[in-house]
């Protein structure tokens, strides 16, 4: 096991939209003068959701939108699970492997997903549309095997299941379930 | 002032004062070995747990024990309180434990690290460690890295006591380096590609107490008990100029801090005796230095044993 | 039985996600009760009475908690919601919130008056962004109606209530790395003293809450403390969401009366009904993954022969010796057809995953064991590999700076303590441990 952080400097320069930068100042703003440090895991996540994932360039960004090192963004984005530090999928399929989803299939589930995308864990299919991960659980234990993708959540599954799902994610049907 | 006994012995001190400072003041077998608190960086401690102590009482007012062990620098003492250290057997074991955690992953590559013979991790393992060690695992690896032209970072020696991070947010004016990830996969890094470059960053070599900082000028490798240490000082306008110069023959090999019998860098007219990058990397010329005489090393290191223990292999039983 | 309900009771009601139809069931008549015929006092004082113990897991007096804060004149105080509910076996919090959002706003502004705090946070998980926005919403409407905002009900009292997302770490729950979290830092817990009440969110005197122990202050209020205290049983008073899952026939969030039978529970027709796909009950972790596990003897019944009844002091009958603990409310069920080993490193992977990594025992502890048991679980591990994780976790458990390192350890000498003849069938029969899973372990017979 040999790991090193090498994030991707190629990303490109980022242009945050008006929009963006009107709901990041509405974060900010959520909080008392001086602390507006609070807002930076809405920030990213609210990057996260217009670009699909989170590059060196809009780390930087949202630092000097926050006032604050650069570094202070990696440390925490590099802390916080949820947050993709290389490009990912149109679609990333997060999916419970904890106890509790692992005693209703979960392992079978993950396994089927890879075989269905014909991808393996962490990698994006070809064609950009998805990606496989496993999450540690996710608060829907009673509801499992699940998946969660774009803040919506995916439960009961079943191999019949998660095939339709994958057809109406293609087919954009399923819209975000939340930012 | 308040009262309390350690190890059998009591002292006064001041009310808000940790247990590893009361310690400091008695001395000797009563101070508890400190790996991540470093009292001239507020906000240090609490991490490693190499400190942990036993409270046999609370207080005079509350005399119960405390049921777990606790990290004596972080805690303050209580009139009345009772503290076992060197005389728990519990406390050995479990910092035994400790020392244990903290060498699973490390690469025991005591031979060739640059900190070998003032390690204070070589030091813990040498007084708790055990012959043989029980993990089988593989162990954790990062490739080292230069953090600018000046410092080497060995991940695989850190023991993430973060120190180095408070040296940057309290001695220099801008942060680029930090702790990423979390868990067992933590390391201290940059992230991106980012040179360490501030006059004062070279701090972050004294106060690391493995092998994990090291200084890329320090030139030749050379063993540090081959050298000699000297006090020396120049006038400086950015820091005190009060450092020890590592010699050989009449060659600067090396420039560190001063450092006191806990490691740390000293106090010198009230102030902790920082070195600049300038005095630390760039002066090795003898005659830029008034060299004062041979500096008195009383650690129980290996430097003044002239000697290098090579493999960890004398558990020390301390326990009566 | 069926438990009365005091969380859940209009859940059923439609359209009880928003404020019209909750105002119309009751709701903030509750708040304008207390804002204006009561002082924060007496609210404190209510709460006290209840019996309500912390509903996050540590089970610690909630009202006993308020009266610790610290009140020094010109700093402001905060209460915080602890929404980040990550403990494997829970989902109730996430339940309540989504289905009745106006009860944590309720409560949360209720609390914070019997604090004194003139704004709140509910820090919720970033898994959960859907329902940080239901929250919003709702919280949208109570400023609409000016329950909150500046003076509440013509009291005097000023109240503005934030929510604000994590971002994927479940040591954000232990409360002072959430206030870390909540910063906008890495989720690396404080190390204490001092404690939140004295100094918490930017240093200010805080109380972190749990969702579930906030929702239920508004009973408490409307019913008054006596009234709660009379449900359950000895210091286990009032409901309580369980989280229910694993191999039974219906899981799901229940709300009992403290003092139900667990027999009711898992096999009562109102509740779990029995194991799925009727299959026999192997063991139970009963409240969140970091809580002991029970052999299948020792789940309906203690190892004294009594009846096991869900409550704090009756899951925890016989110590760790042959008890557990009612933790978080999550309770997960395993059938016979379910291995232990694999199911001890599949939470020990998520220990190991979630510690924050800032102390040695839990950083170096959590991730030896995981490599150990993986080990042993995929028929690589050693007869001495099953002592050496009994000695690993005796020098993680207690020596860390927070409980993730004794949540990490106590399932770990819980599944060895009950179920060593399981691991050791691992190391003896490697092959056929791929194959088959062990079943079910026998009751020792007491001589
Ligand atoms: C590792 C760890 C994770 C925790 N996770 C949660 C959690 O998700 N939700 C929660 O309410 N409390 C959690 N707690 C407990 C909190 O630290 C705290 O005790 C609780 O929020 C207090 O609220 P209560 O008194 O209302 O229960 C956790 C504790 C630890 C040590
Ligand atoms: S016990 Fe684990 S999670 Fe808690 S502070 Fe230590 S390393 Fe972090
Ligand atoms: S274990 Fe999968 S959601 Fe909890
Ligand atoms: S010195 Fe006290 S915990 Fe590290």
């Amino acid at each position: 096991m040999s790991h090193s952080t090498k994030p991707m400097l190629s990303a490109e320069p980022v242009e945050f939209s008006g929009e963006l930068l009107a709901k990041m100042e509405e974060a900010k703003n959520l909080f008392p003068n001086g602390k507006e440090k609070s807002a930076l895991l809405k920030m990213l996540h609210l990057a996260q959701a217009e670009f699909g994932w989170v590059s060196v360039p809009t780390m930087d960004k949202i630092a000097d939108l926050l006032s604050i090192q650069p570094v202070e963004v990696y440390e925490v984005a590099t802390f916080y699970t949820m947050f993709h530090l290389e490009p990912v999928g149109k679609y990333v399929f997060e999916v419970c492997r904890t106890g509790p989803c692992m005693l209703v299939g979960s392992d079978q589930l993950i396994e089927h997903i890879g075989k269905k995308l014909n991808i393996g864990m962490g990698e994006t299919t070809s064609d950009g549309l998805f990606t496989l991960k496993t999450a540690e659980c996710l608060g829907g234990c009673g509801y499992g095997p699940l998946l969660q993708c774009r803040h919506r959540f995916h439960e009961h599954l079943t191999p019949e299941k998660v095939d339709e799902l994958i057809e109406q994610y293609k087919r954009g049907e399923i819209e975000p379930g939340a930012l | 002032m308040v009262k309390v006994t350690i190890d059998g012995i009591e002292v006064s001190v001041e009310p808000g004062t940790t247990i590893l400072n009361a310690a400091r003041q008695i001395g000797g077998d009563a101070v508890p070995p400190a790996m991540c608190y470093y009292s001239k960086l507020p906000g240090t401690g609490g991490k490693c747990r190499t400190c942990l102590v036993e409270v046999a009482a609370g207080s005079a007012a509350d005399p119960r024990p405390m049921p777990k062990l606790v990290a004596s620098c972080s805690t303050p003492v209580q009139d009345g309180m009772v503290v076992n250290n060197k005389t728990s057997e519990r406390v050995h074991n479990n910092r035994g434990g400790v020392v244990e955690f903290l060498l699973a992953n490390h690469p025991l590559d005591c031979p060739i690290c640059d900190q070998a013979g003032e390690c204070h991790l070589q030091d813990l393992g040498y007084e708790h460690g055990s012959a043989k060690t029980r993990y089988e695992e593989e162990r954790r690896t990062f490739d080292p890295i230069d953090i600018g032209n000046k410092i080497k970072l060995h991940m695989n020696r850190c023991i993430l006591c973060y120190r180095c991070v408070f040296v940057a947010n309290q001695l220099t004016d801008q942060r680029v380096h930090g702790v990423m990830h979390r868990g067992e996969h933590a390391e201290i890094s940059t992230y991106i590609e980012k040179a360490v470059e501030n006059d004062f960053s070279g701090n972050m070599i004294d106060v690391c107490p493995v092998g994990a900082l090291t200084d890329r000028t320090f030139r030749f490798k050379s063993r540090v008990w081959f050298l000699k240490p000297m006090e020396a000082e120049r006038s400086c306008t950015k820091c005190c100029g009060k450092a020890v110069v590592w010699m050989f023959g009449n060659e600067i090999y090396r420039i560190t801090a001063r450092k006191d019998k806990y490691g740390e860098v000293e106090e010198i007219d009230q102030k902790t005796a920082w070195l600049c990058n300038d005095c630390r990397f760039e002066k090795k010329d003898a005659a830029d230095w008034n060299i004062l005489g041979p500096r008195v090393i009383n650690r129980q290191s290996v430097i003044s044993q002239g000697k290098y223990a090579t493999t960890i292999d004398k558990p020390v039983k301390r326990i009566g | 039985m069926k438990s009365r309900k005091l969380l859940l009771e209009h859940l059923d009601v439609p359209g009880i996600q928003g404020i019209e139809t909750y105002v119309k069931q009751g709701g903030y008549t509750t708040l304008e009760k207390a804002l204006k015929k009561m002082s924060p006092d007496e609210v404190v004082e209510e709460v006290k009475k209840s019996g309500l113990r912390g509903r996050g897991g540590a089970g610690f007096p909630t009202g006993l908690k308020w009266s610790f804060l610290a009140k020094p004149e010109g700093i402001p105080r905060y209460l915080v919601c602890n929404a980040d509910e990550s403990e494997p076996g829970t989902f109730k919090d996430r339940y309540l919130m989504e289905k009745i959002p106006h009860l944590l706003v309720e409560g949360m502004i209720l609390s914070s008056y019997a604090l004194g705090a003139n704004t709140s946070y509910i820090y919720i998980r970033g898994e959960f962004m859907y329902v940080l926005e239901i929250l919003q919403k709702a919280i949208q409407e109570a400023y609409a109606k000016g329950y909150l905002g500046k003076n509440i009900f013509g009291s005097g009292f000023d109240h503005d209530l934030v929510v604000t997302p994590g971002g994927g770490a479940y040591i954000c729950g232990e409360e002072t790395a959430l206030l870390e979290s909540l910063e906008g830092k890495r989720g690396n817990p404080r190390i204490k003293p001092p404690f939140p009440a004295v100094k918490g969110l930017w240093a200010s005197p805080t109380v972190v809450n749990n969702v579930e122990s906030i929702a239920a202050v508004v009973p408490i209020i409307r019913d008054g403390g006596d009234a709660y205290a009379s449900i359950g049983i000895g210091k286990s008073t009032g409901t309580k969401l369980i989280s229910a899952c694993g191999n039974l026939a219906r899981p799901g969030v229940y709300e009992i009366e403290l003092g139900l039978s667990v027999e009711e529970f898992i096999y009562g027709d109102d509740y779990c009904r029995g194991i799925a796909n009727g299959k026999k009950l192997k063991a139970c972790v009963p409240g969140g993954s970091s809580v002991p596990i029970l052999p299948h003897f020792l789940v309906t019944k203690t190892a004294a022969g009594e009846n096991r009844l869900m409550t704090y002091e009756s899951l925890a009958d016989g110590g760790f010796q042959s008890g557990s603990m009612l933790g978080s409310g999550g309770f997960i069920v395993f059938d016979e057809d379910q291995c232990i080993v694999r199911n001890t490193w599949n939470f020990t992977r998520f220990y190991a995953h979630e510690s924050c990594g800032q102390c040695s025992p839990c950083r170096e502890g959590t991730g030896w064991m995981e490599k150990v048991l993986h080990r042993l679980e995929t028929g690589k591990g050693q007869m001495h590999d099953i002592d050496l994780l009994a000695d690993i976790n005796k020098k993680i458990e207690g020596n860390t700076i927070c409980p993730l390192g004794d949540a990490a350890a106590w399932p770990v000498a819980a599944a060895i303590r009950h179920f060593r003849e399981e691991f050791e069938w691992h190391v003896t029969h490697p092959e056929e441990a791929q194959k088959r899973n062990y079943g079910l372990i026998q009751q020792p017979v007491v001589a």
